[in-house]
């Protein structure tokens, strides 16, 4: 059945596109989270609080999306990928309550105690949250034990240094895509000390990269091998270039003034990239090393009719998502706050 | 056999399931009620420019947004819960079900999510007219998700339009029939009219507490409790008949539940009495100590005294759900369904008689049943989910055969965690919430994000927000 090889590498496509777009949207402002310990003043936190609140509900929505796909598109892999990453997950998930909720509830603390309370639920979820990602990003790619269609590993298969250190470098990651927003989004004195957060996160993701990247060399997680084969070479050598020049285009930005959204477009252009090398080491599988998309994907009937609604509604889903973008967009007014 | 403090792996991820999606349910309970309610407040102001109403859309819309966010951050929970402890499931029936639920995400959730900032934080950004729409999507987009979701569990009630592929997949055949399977219509009646009664008995509890507390000259306050009140005394009896029709169609294609919700251990050939309590004994397949009306139960159910009606004698042991509980959980939801209606029928004749203000006990009764609306979507819940056991779709794929491969002690660790922190999370946003209720709605009522210093609300002058709080706070006292 030819179209339903298509829909596959499509749903793949498009499943890849919503992770990713939750990856850069929530990625900055759980980032706002992560760079929380380094603004202590109440008004600081304020304004960086009010700098998402009208957006980030929006943002999560692409992990559900990200979550619901995967069941809908490929359930086997959902099915298989979930217990093998059980703890991560949960964690995740009770990390994003906490910081979900701390939107609200910050606001409507009234003692000092619990207004500090709601700060650390709101830094410690980020951080969590972000931690578990990259952890299950790890697991993911260093490779889950399939038994029939079912995870056949261990409790804690997924805690190995290399998914630590995948944890590790999307903290990193996230807080620099938070210290670019908030770049773009504020003025003044604060502005230029996220700046400087900015820059030291910027190293950070840096030698997160290139760890990532040498471990998986180093730690034979088996995927490095593809990328040098000919002729993909050609493609994939590319990624590395590529990411030299944002990376060099990014430390100008961020160090020469006067820059608001530069510095936060590359930092996409940087995730976009790192996206794509993850993208061909894993690709063409649901489940690296054991499970292919094509053995994962549910039958045609059932990628068909949610295709035919998504080429119609995921247009549509970005247009209105942009549009509360714009009504929110510009420097935040630190008088006024959002009213 | 692998335990955790003597459950064993599929009870705790059962018990997981139930708690997380029980707690997810209370809030877009609200959530769906509380938009269309907002839209409207919404609407009435623009259309006559009368303040109240403005005051009013404030001050619901601030516990609308604690609620909501409390709906998004367990719902996100919800989309994994699937896969963590119900992988074979999920892999199984995710060809059916998956599409549906991306279908939630796709044409709900985004349109929620991205009017959501707009509706809170845009009327003065975005003008009155799209600040308007913005409402409407919100509302609108709550009950799309509703309609989704409904059809999926609805589907898992009364599954067709499918066939099974050799590797044990559920491969979906006839989308139409899938969605428009036999029992969805009536839930989603059914379950769509809970969340409006829901907030209305909600909504009229906040207002009757304030008239109790003397502020009977405060017109938000009248505003509200009469506006609850009409949709109590006209929704109450619309959800009761509703509730008798989806009864009649679930003894249709699920009689086991019907017969474990009557608690009919036996076979009825020329008419079965309505049990109104007793104690269901599954073991001995009898009702202790039960008070019957003799013949009822076929009145209601086949809307004829004599119908003959099948009892849990016809079906085979290992196909039975537990009685006591869908028994016992039918029962409160009733039971509140008519108590609502009293408190609608009430309000009607005091609305009659003029005095729907000032009537203590209709408002200590409408205080009293305030979450009653909450309860009751709960138990009504709780009757159909453990009527549908020991199926999770079914007539087709077993609870005990769904789970993951995951041994009990991680579910149980899980399990503890999710209630704790639930409780600690969703404890503190309802006394947030209450925090909010106690406030009777002023004038000049405040935005959703106020701080004192230099974060405001437009349109009141920091000096009148003083002159509001003192005026407020004296009044508090006295």
């Amino acid at each position: 059945m030819f179209y339903s090889i298509d829909l596959t590498v499509a749903w793949a496509l498009l499943l890849a596109f919503a992770v990713f777009v939750y990856v850069v949207l929530d990625g900055f402002d759980l980032g706002i989270g992560i760079l929380y310990p380094f603004f202590r003043k109440k008004e600081d936190r304020d304004l960086m609080m009010n700098s998402v609140a009208p957006v980030w509900d929006g943002n999560e929505t692409w992990l559900v999306l990200g979550g619901g796909g995967l069941f809908a598109a490929f359930p086997m892999a959902y099915a298989i990928l979930m217990p093998a990453v059980y703890p991560p997950i949960i964690a995740m998930l009770l990390a994003l309550i906490f910081r979900g909720v701390a939107f609200e509830y910050r606001w409507r603390a009234g003692s000092w105690l619990s207004k500090k309370s709601w700060d650390a639920a709101f830094i410690a979820g980020s951080v969590v949250a972000a931690l578990s990602q990259g952890i299950i990003l790890g697991a993911f790619l260093q490779g889950i034990e399939v038994e029939g269609r079912a995870y056949a590993g261990g409790w804690w298969d997924w805690l190995t240094p290399f998914s630590v250190i995948c944890g590790l470098a999307v903290v990193a990651g996230y807080g620099f895509l938070g210290a670019c927003w908030l770049n773009m989004k504020l003025e003044g004195d604060i502005q230029h000390r996220v700046r400087l957060m900015a820059r030291g996160f910027f190293v950070a993701t840096l030698v997160g990269i290139v760890a990532v990247s040498v471990a998986t060399w180093l730690l034979q997680v088996g995927l490095a091998a593809r990328w040098f084969v000919w002729p993909l070479v050609l493609l994939t050598g590319l990624v590395p270039v590529l990411l030299a020049l944002i990376a060099l285009a990014l430390s100008r930005s961020l160090f020469a003034d006067g820059r608001d959204r530069m510095p936060f477009l590359l930092g996409l252009a940087l995730f976009a990239l790192c996206f794509l090398g993850l993208g061909l080491s894993v690709w063409p599988n649901a489940i690296p090393h054991e499970v292919t998309l094509w053995e994962a994907a549910a039958p045609a009937k059932s990628q068909l009719f949610m295709f035919v609604g998504a080429i119609v509604l995921v247009p549509i889903i970005l247009a209105y998502t942009a549009y509360a973008y714009w009504v929110f967009r510009g420097k935040l007014d630190p008088n006024k706050g959002y009213h | 056999m692998d335990t955790f403090l003597g459950f064993d792996a599929v009870m705790l991820a059962r018990m997981q399931f139930g708690f997380t999606v029980a707690f997810h349910f209370i809030f877009p309970a609200i959530s769906i009620g509380l938009a269309s309610f907002l839209a409207v407040l919404n609407a009435l102001y623009l259309w006559t420019r009368d303040e109240a109403y403005l005051r009013l859309f404030k001050y619901w819309l601030k516990i609308f947004a604690i609620s909501f966010a409390m709906g998004v951050v367990s719902g996100i929970v919800m989309s994994y819960q699937f896969g963590t402890n119900w992988s074979v499931f999920s892999d199984l029936a995710g060809p059916v079900i998956g599409p549906l639920m991306a279908y939630e995400v796709l044409t709900a959730f985004f349109l929620e999510a991205g009017f959501l900032g707009i509706m809170i934080f845009g009327r003065d950004k975005v003008g009155p007219g799209l600040h308007m729409f913005a409402c409407l999507m919100v509302a609108v987009g709550t009950a799309i998700s509703a309609t989704w979701i409904l059809s999926v569990n609805s589907w898992m009630q009364t599954p067709q339009g499918f066939s099974i592929a050799e590797n044990g997949q559920f491969v979906p055949e006839d989308w139409w029939a899938i969605i428009f399977n036999p029992s969805f219509p009536y839930r989603l009646a059914h379950t769509l009219t809970a969340a409006y009664l829901t907030t209305a008995f909600i909504v009229g509890g906040v207002g009757a507490w304030h008239l109790l507390r003397g502020r009977r000259e405060n017109p938000g306050v009248r505003t509200m409790f009469s506006m609850a009140m009409w949709m109590a005394a006209l929704v109450a009896p619309l959800q009761i008949f509703l509730g008798d029709m989806h009864g009649i169609n679930t003894l249709e294609h699920q009689p086991a539940k019907v017969m474990a919700m009557e608690g009919h251990f036996d076979s009825h050939p020329d008419g079965a009495p309505l049990i109104l309590f007793g104690l269901p004994d599954q073991e001995a397949g009898e009702v202790r100590y039960s008070i019957e009306i003799p013949k009822l139960s076929s009145l209601i159910l086949k809307h004829d005294l004599n119908a003959p009606l099948a009892g849990l004698d016809t079906i085979p042991d290992d196909e039975e759900p537990p009685v006591a509980v869908v028994f016992w959980s039918f029962r409160v939801m009733v039971g509140l369904g008519f108590a609502m209606l009293g408190v609608g029928l009430w309000s009607l004749w005091a609305r009659f008689r003029g005095r729907l203000f000032d009537a203590p006990w209709l408002h200590r009764a409408a205080l009293v049943m305030g979450p009653s609306g909450l309860v009751a979507v709960i138990a009504g819940w709780i009757t159909t989910e453990v009527g549908r056991q020991p199926y999770v779709v079914y007539g087709a794929l077993r609870t005990a055969e769904s789970h993951s491969p995951l041994g009990a002690s991680a579910v149980g660790v899980s399990l503890i965690a999710f209630v704790v922190i639930y409780f600690v999370i969703f404890g503190a946003g309802i006394a947030y919430i209450l925090k909010l209720m106690r406030h009777a709605p002023e004038r000049g009522e405040r935005g959703v994000r106020v701080e004192p210093g230099p974060i405001r609300t437009t349109g009141i002058t920091p000096q009148q927000q003083m002159r509001e709080d003192g005026h407020d706070m004296a009044k508090e006292g006295a």
